[in-house]
């Protein structure tokens, strides 16, 4: 049975994201090893928007992309919504990812060879192999959401940074996942764009009922998320 | 650019990576043409000169001729003792007489049953003195029943002046022969065998072998008439054989020497030379394809290999979307068998251009064609599924390595 199937049999209401002594170390059992995180424990609830702060280098990363379930954990457990990943494989993993988990990085990551639309519609292309008109429509609607109906067939690499990033939102929000993971994704922006993405990212998602952790170095962004929580040296501090 | 919708994931995809990386793209896909144009003109032209060449040979010759096997004398001691003794002699070789091959008309019936074999035609070959007034050129008479031997040369493609006509009074003499003796359409000429025979024909018909010696020296006449000069009443020494495939001569030619302790000499070994060089220039071609098609597969390789680091976040990206390490790894394996098609097409058509402009201005100084090349449409559809396959194979190894690429390593950059 596949991932995404366990997910729509899962009954029982269970929190989006469920953290519990999650370990992560690199160099795992050689003399140089080092341990990023160092058991932590975080739940994260349906609709949720939770930043996340800490100094660089605390381990804010390697969280992410471990929840993102683009690293594994090395100890601990890691529950979406209610289901253990840890002992999944690659390809179950991948499913899960791409129908659970939606990224936007700092720096937006289009693929430059595609038009705004067409990295909206990337996700769901990849998932069906085939484009259909549904999919079409249903990118075009979010991309409208963030404002960029305008820029729907403009390549990339011509959007501004801005812009970009709002094409990044629109296709973490596609797959309609339960949980969007932003890594500093106004890092790259002016305030203004920074404040517009921002609020756009926590608008959408309270529409869509999606949790979000937003990693951010700014304490105003910080300051209008639902909770806080500090990563320092590798551990979660509420 | 819009996606259709009967368009997979893995092809967009790869089109768009190739169009986007336009110049090299473009670089390798004329590598890989120039290097198909270079196999698809070298194979019609060495193809085409082979055939020519063969033709040209066996134009002038049967496939398989049988003959008298030769007479050898063996020390009578070697039969008579079977002891170890060790004697000093000399063995004179014999002469070998002038004879008929035995029983040749039931041979002949034989050899016509043959499945590989498409024609038989009985001769009498020797060789006479041909004079007339002060002048005198020693030739080979060769005595054919036309109806037979028209079959395995045609003579009546190489008359020059007058008729392929066959006769009892009639002889077909070379260019050359003609030319010495002052011979022309209708002239007398009076041969005489070393037994001291003589015969008075009239020329009916001068040809050309394309082969200097051979206009100088060949004669054709009535089988009879050759029987009489060489005082070989109802004989035959050579019987000619046509085979349904040129290239079976030899092995034919094996079989039938066993079969009837004849000597049968096919063209493959009376032209040994020849053929060896033609089996070179086969090797040297396969070995030209083969170093173009590694060359090709090299060029494609290095360019996706490239293509991987600079696409490693991208793959990074997509991987994250919930992309599938086996999609990214055909995405990747498509743009080599994109590339080796692309390249195969555009080389083919290369290539047939270049064969066109070969035909056109490469000519003989009488204006007519050097050799006919044939644009084979088999090499046409072997090149592009091979070079499609060499894409594919080339596109392996870096496909491997974007589908293995760690995602956040590939994000990170």
């Amino acid at each position: 049975m596949t991932t995404t199937a366990q997910f729509q049999q899962n009954a029982v209401p269970a929190p989006v994201l469920q953290l519990t002594g999650i370990r992560k170390s690199f160099n795992l059992g050689q003399p140089n090893e080092n341990e990023i995180l160092h058991g932590i424990d975080l739940t994260l609830q349906p609709g949720e928007f939770c930043a996340v702060i800490g100094p660089s280098g605390s381990g804010k990363s390697t969280l992410l992309n471990t929840i993102g379930l683009l690293d594994r954990p090395t100890a601990g457990s890691l529950r979406i919504h209610g289901i253990e990943t840890t002992s999944m494989n690659d390809t179950e993993l991948t499913d899960l990812r791409g129908h659970q988990i939606g990224f936007v990085f700092q720096h937006h990551h289009l693929l430059s060879a595609f038009s705004a639309l067409e990295n909206v519609v990337m996700p769901m292309f990849g998932d069906a192999g085939f484009v259909t008109l549904a999919m079409q429509e249903r990118a075009t609607a979010l991309l409208d959401t963030v404002g960029l109906l305008p820029w729907l067939h403009a390549q990339a690499s011509h959007l501004s940074g801005g812009q970009q990033q709002r094409v990044a939102v629109a296709r973490a929000l596609v797959m309609q996942p339960g949980l969007i993971l932003a890594d500093e994704p106004t890092g790259n922006l002016d305030s203004k764009s920074a404040d517009s993405v921002f609020e756009l990212l926590r608008r959408v998602c309270q529409e869509h009922r999606t949790a979000v952790l937003f990693v951010t170095h700014n304490p105003l962004l910080s300051a209008r998320c639902d909770r806080t929580i500090q990563v320092v040296d590798g551990q979660v501090i509420v | 650019m819009k996606i259709s919708s009967w368009q997979p994931f893995e092809w967009v995809v790869a089109l768009r990576f190739l169009q986007e990386g336009k110049v090299q793209t473009l670089f390798i896909v004329t590598g890989i043409a120039i290097g198909v144009a270079v196999i698809v003109f070298m194979s019609a032209l060495l193809t085409g000169m082979q055939s020519n060449f063969v033709n040209r040979v066996l134009t002038g010759q049967s496939h398989i001729q049988l003959l008298t096997p030769k007479e050898t004398a063996e020390p009578l001691d070697r039969h008579l003792s079977g002891t170890k003794t060790l004697s000093m002699s000399i063995i004179q070789v014999p002469l070998q007489r002038f004879k008929s091959i035995d029983q040749w008309q039931s041979l002949m019936i034989q050899l016509s049953g043959m499945p590989e074999i498409k024609v038989v035609s009985p001769a009498v070959s020797g060789s006479a003195l041909a004079l007339r007034g002060e002048a005198s050129r020693s030739v080979t008479v060769t005595g054919v029943l036309p109806v037979f031997y028209f079959k395995v040369i045609p003579l009546q493609e190489k008359i020059v002046a007058g008729q392929a006509n066959i006769n009892s009074e009639s002889i077909l003499i070379g260019t050359e022969l003609a030319s010495d003796l002052g011979l022309t359409v209708g002239d007398k000429l009076r041969l005489t065998a070393a037994n001291g025979r003589q015969l008075l024909l009239t020329v009916t018909g001068i040809f050309d072998l394309g082969n200097k010696s051979a206009n100088s020296r060949v004669t054709y006449m009535a089988l009879r008439n050759a029987q009489s000069l060489f005082d070989l009443t109802g004989g035959a020494t050579v019987i000619d054989l046509v085979m349904n495939d040129v290239y079976q001569a030899e092995i034919t030619a094996r079989k039938i020497a066993q079969l009837t302790g004849l000597q049968a000499d096919s063209w493959m070994k009376t032209n040994e030379q020849f053929f060896t060089a033609v089996k070179a220039q086969t090797t040297a071609n396969t070995a030209i394809r083969f170093f173009v098609a590694l060359s090709v597969g090299f060029g494609i390789a290095s360019v996706l290999v490239v293509s991987v680091v600079q696409r490693s976040r991208e793959i990074g990206i997509l991987r994250a979307m919930g992309i599938t390490r086996g999609q990214v790894l055909r995405v990747f394996l498509l743009q080599g068998g994109l590339l080796g098609l692309g390249g195969a097409l555009i080389g083919s058509a290369i290539g047939a251009s270049a064969l066109y402009a070969w035909q056109h201005y490469m000519r003989n100084a009488d204006g007519t064609v050097m050799f006919a090349l044939k644009f084979d449409t088999t090499l046409l559809f072997q090149t592009l599924v091979l070079a499609t396959i060499t894409g594919l194979l080339s596109a392996f190894a870096p496909a491997l390595r974007a589908a293995r690429l760690d995602p956040v390593v590939a994000i990170r950059g």
